[in-house]
């Protein structure tokens, strides 16, 4: 914990987001969005975090993240995603969907698109709750159970799923490029398929008699069949779409909601959590019970997991160490990643060795070092 | 009525004549509301209209201060900390736990002071530039306070120890010595400064005698023929003793030691070792506690407590806390003007010196424009158990009271109302009202605040304001036709009664069109269907449609006849319950056995017993298809009991 490095920004963060970096470069990532929520004025705001876009990894105390520029934002950001290195696209509680452009050389921000009143009821605004970027595509859901789906450069909107669902839909998850999973607040996950006309869901996973809201869910970045979400209950759930319509391990995580869930983008053994308990949990699996995998030491174990359901049968063949489910053979190691901490965790990002979290206590917290 | 403690202040509102209107207000948590009303007073000209206007007057102005709420965010999280120190920890272990979230509480002050600096600097608006500084001000003067009564009261030194955290909390704040010697010695000639020998005295004045040594040298390699005279004085300051709690020295030893260097001083003085130089015989002087030589430094002092300190340093090392008062009324009899009132400031410390707790509180509550400081020390003090319980003629004790202050102003801010709750939750006595009062009034934007504001309450068991903000939720679903929204709302809240509404729109919906809207949420009821009546009967009623579409009419026919007798459906609907058995009673095959039709006939019965007399007001051709049905019904009722009665008494073969 001694290299995290926390930041007040007089503002609650509802989201934080690493830009991109592309494959070709070696560097780490320097550069992240933060949204708030709940100010009287919101903003949508850029940090760097070293110099010249190069982190030296010996000043920890170099790391405090300096503002780049912000903008003001109509209404709580509720989603954040970076569309490219370049452009941002934001969720808010008006309904509106808006566009951002970094231009990097002015270190300025600017609209570059607005999707005003997206999401609404027929007399009121719904607030956007989430969204998912796949270039050029934008795929947001809302309050109003409508799917909508965005081109970048397009104003109008290419396609809505009208009452896809009859709760609120919290979020959403690309699982093949036409392919979008959401989940929503009566414990469902559902599969939306954009080649089939219609406005019903190619299949619907749930946990029998759970009727627990999920908040979260994010695909396995390399077994798309794969998805973890987390929901009111603060519990993880991890599950495999083409088999059964139950969840193949649960874990428990968190005392309350379960805010965000995120396998590393390269490190796949590895997965994080937020939840409104002001916790943050990196979660380690081991995909061989005969290696001790954590050799690094100087860690502090928390506690170790419990599963909850045995997996179903049939998970010989997956080499995902998540889907074992089986925690007992020390497979599953979990580590608090902040200090004691009272108000929520909303929002948490992981690239490379690179972490950044924001929370209610208006602080943005940041790791450099996260052992993966 | 008890007396004010000071006059109260008069604020003017832009717009308003207070000579001709009389206003009106009502209180608010941190804020006033301020209206003109239509009174008139007698004799008074006839006043032209009143302003629609209402005015938000506010006291509190630090609150809206982007530097400042870090301040409160960061100080929240060490409230907590402190909260959560256990009572069975030994007092010991407690005190250096006290003393280190009182620096902690400090460091904070400290940090933000910086940033405010930075800021300050680098605006170029004068208003804020004003505003900054006096916001510099005041938390200076804050850590000031807090700094002497962290070292009174929670570090609470006896005598003879306490003079070097004294010495350290002038030095804290008397910190632009350091940059004049910095700048005198980082000078070409720095003997020939014209700050040199300022930068020396001050040394001496705050205790730090090595320091005033390695000045004083530089003057010494310049004067030759002085250099005896340099050279007793430096031994006079290097053998000064200084008092070390932690060594083996008991306080008489060393004050023995210090009477005999003492006298030393004083003979260096009488044999007038010093009369070339009359810098060095005024540091001579100081070393002697000589008053009127102190005085002669006041610029250099500053403050009447910096001479307070240095007093007690070179005149009464071993000051018990006890006798302090005596020292600090009279140093600042001595030191401020007669004629001049003691500020604000000045008495707040004073009474610290005294150990008046609760007058230092009471006059930092009047005179800072917000309750974090006393809220925050006085919460501290009262763990170290300084306070005795002080009796207010109001609430339940002077912590809690300050406490709910200080939580509900946070309150009336858009968004630092989730700090406040920290702090309702350690106030045993009222706490748990006033954040049932105020979490019931938290505007609730979207699902998401919704649902932290949920899980506040849950947390504490509020089962009242958890009911009231799920209702909050469902209406507005409802009122936004998500009916699926609105259901999932109210079984959160287990709220029986609008659940059952929301089902009746449901109902409605169903029998408008004919088809359920929202299944992916009723067919997932589960267990919550036990919810209401109407629930339950919306989702057996569901069911009966699932069975009747995969073609398991016995099964349906069987649950369709059971939600009339069993009572779950309600009677306005057996009509639509009865028309749905039509098919299955036109089936080929007998789904309803003699027993089941003869109930489905009491049924019908009973529905129609009671309206056998039409009304006049009802439409005629409304009326002629519900006979119609009822014609229909019966004849399919019949032609099935015959059906069934043959087959029942058929022999199977």
């Amino acid at each position: 914990m001694d290299c995290i490095n926390a930041k007040f920004v007089s503002q609650k963060i509802s989201k934080t987001r690493w830009r991109p970096v592309s494959s070709a470069s070696l560097h780490q990532p320097d550069i992240f969005a933060t949204g708030s929520w709940d100010n009287e004025d919101n903003k949508v705001s850029i940090w760097s975090i070293g110099e010249n876009g190069v982190s030296n990894m010996d000043d920890e105390f170099e790391g405090d993240p300096q503002l780049l520029c912000e903008y003001k934002h109509n209404g709580d950001v509720l989603d954040l995603q970076f569309l490219d290195q370049e452009r941002i696209v934001t969720a808010s509680s008006t309904g509106a969907v808006t566009m951002f452009r970094h231009h990097q050389n002015s270190q300025t921000l600017s609209v570059a698109q607005l999707w005003d009143r997206a999401h609404h009821y027929p007399c009121d605004d719904a607030p956007c709750t989430g969204l998912v970027c796949n270039s050029p595509e934008i795929v947001t859901v809302g309050e109003d159970g409508r799917i909508i789906l965005l081109r970048a450069d397009h104003k109008g909107i290419l396609r809505t799923i009208e009452n896809a669902d009859s709760s609120t839909i919290h979020a959403v998850t690309f699982l093949r490029t036409t392919e979008v999973l959401t989940v929503n607040s009566f414990g469902q996950l559902k599969l939306w398929d954009f080649r089939q006309q219609g406005n019903e869901p190619s299949q619907i996973l749930s946990l029998t008699g759970n009727r627990v809201p999920l908040h979260c869910v994010d695909r396995h970045p390399n077994q798309q069949h794969i998805v973890a979400t987390g929901g009111q209950d603060g519990m993880l759930f991890l599950w495999d779409v083409r088999q059964g319509t139950v969840p193949l391990s649960l874990m428990e995580a968190h005392s309350a909601e379960m805010w965000e869930v995120h396998f590393h983008p390269s490190n796949t053994d590895h997965l994080f959590t937020c939840s409104e308990d002001g916790s943050l949990l990196h979660w380690e699996s081991s995909t061989n019970s005969s290696v001790p995998s954590f050799l690094q030491g100087g860690r502090n174990t928390s506690a170790m997991s419990r599963s909850a359901v045995a997996p179903g049968e049939g998970n010989q063949s997956l080499t995902s160490g998540w889907l074992s489910g089986d925690s007992s053979k020390g497979h599953l190691e979990t580590t608090h990643m902040l200090p004691s901490q009272t108000l929520s965790v909303n929002s948490v990002d992981v690239l490379d060795q690179c972490l950044v979290c924001g929370t209610d206590g208006e602080a943005i917290y940041i790791n450099r070092q996260v052992p993966v | 009525m008890e007396e004010v403690d000071v006059e109260p202040t008069t604020t003017l509102i832009p717009g308003i004549d207070f000579t001709q209107k009389h206003l009106g207000f009502v209180w608010g948590p941190g804020d006033i509301l301020v209206y003109e009303t239509e009174y008139k007073a007698t004799g008074a000209a006839a006043a032209g209209p009143g302003r629609p206007f209402v005015h938000v007057v506010r006291k509190d102005e630090d609150i809206y201060s982007p530097i400042l709420r870090k301040l409160f965010n960061e100080s929240h999280h060490i409230f907590v900390g402190l909260q959560k120190i256990k009572e069975d920890v030994p007092s010991k272990n407690k005190k250096s736990q006290f003393v280190s979230i009182s620096k902690n509480y400090r460091s904070v002050i400290r940090a933000c002071m910086e940033e405010l600096q930075q800021v300050a600097v680098s605006t170029r608006d004068a208003t804020l530039q004003t505003q900054y500084g006096n916001q510099i001000s005041i938390l200076l003067a804050v850590e000031l306070i807090w700094n002497l009564c962290e070292v009174l009261f929670i570090e609470a030194a006896p005598a003879g120890a306490l003079q070097l955290p004294l010495l350290e909390w002038v030095r804290l704040h008397k910190a632009d010595v350091d940059e004049k010697a910095r700048e005198v010695l980082q000078s070409e000639n720095p003997a020939e400064h014209p700050a040199y020998w300022e930068v020396a005295i001050s040394y001496v004045l705050q205790g730090r005698t090595d320091e005033a040594r390695q000045v004083l040298v530089k003057q010494a390699s310049l004067q030759p023929a002085a250099r005896a005279m340099f050279k007793l004085l430096d031994s006079l300051l290097m053998k000064m003793p200084i008092y070390n709690p932690g060594g083996n020295q008991t306080l008489t030893e060393f004050d023995v030691k210090w009477r005999h260097w003492h006298e030393e001083c004083d003979r260096c003085l009488l044999d007038s070792s010093f009369a070339s130089n009359p810098h060095l015989e005024a540091i001579c002087k100081i070393l002697v506690g000589d008053e009127d030589t102190l005085l002669e430094y006041k610029d250099l002092l500053g403050t009447w407590y910096h001479f307070l300190v240095t007093r007690l340093l070179y005149s009464h090392p071993t000051v018990k806390p006890t006798e302090l008062h005596y020292y600090a009324q009279s140093s600042m009899d001595m030191f401020l003007d007669t004629r001049s009132a003691p500020e604000p400031l000045d008495s707040i410390l004073l009474a610290a010196f005294e150990f008046d707790i609760h007058q230092v509180i009471k006059d930092c509550s009047i005179a800072l424009n917000n309750w974090w400081f006393v809220a925050h020390l006085t919460d501290l003090l009262d763990h170290c158990k300084l306070l005795q319980s002080h009796n207010l003629h109001f609430g339940s004790n002077l912590r809690e009271f300050l406490l709910l202050e200080y939580a509900s102003g946070l309150f009336t801010h858009h968004s630092l109302w989730q700090l406040a709750v920290g702090y309702f939750d350690h106030c045993p006595e009222f706490g748990r009202v006033y954040l049932e009062l105020q979490m019931e009034r938290v505007p609730l934007d979207s699902e998401r605040k919704a649902l932290k504001v949920l899980r506040i309450c849950e947390q504490r068991q509020m089962a009242e304001q958890v009911r009231s903000i799920c209702k909050i939720m469902a209406k507005r679903a409802l009122r936004n036709e998500r009916l699926g929204s609105a259901l999932s709302w109210s079984i959160r809240a287990k709220d029986a009664a609008f659940a059952t509404l929301i089902s009746e729109r449901f109902l409605q919906d169903y029998c408008a069109h004919g088809t359920f809207s929202d299944l992916d949420l009723i067919d997932n009821l589960g267990s919550a269907m036990l919810l209401s009546d109407r629930l339950t009967f919306l989702g057996q009623y569901r069911e009966f449609h699932k069975l009747y579409g995969e073609k398991q009419f016995v099964e349906a026919g069987t649950l369709l006849l059971s939600l009339m007798t069993a009572k779950i459906a309600p009677q306005s609907f057996w009509m639509t319950l009865l028309t749905d058995a039509l098919p299955l009673l036109e089936q080929k095959r007998v789904i309803f056995s003699a027993d089941q039709t003869y109930e489905l006939m009491h049924c019908l019965e009973e529905l129609t017993g009671g309206k056998a007399v039409p009304k006049l007001d009802h439409p005629m051709q409304d009326e002629d298809v519900e006979t119609t049905k009822v014609e229909l019904l019966r004849l399919a009722l019949v032609r099935n009991l015959a059906q069934a009665i043959v087959k029942e008494g058929t022999v199977e073969g």
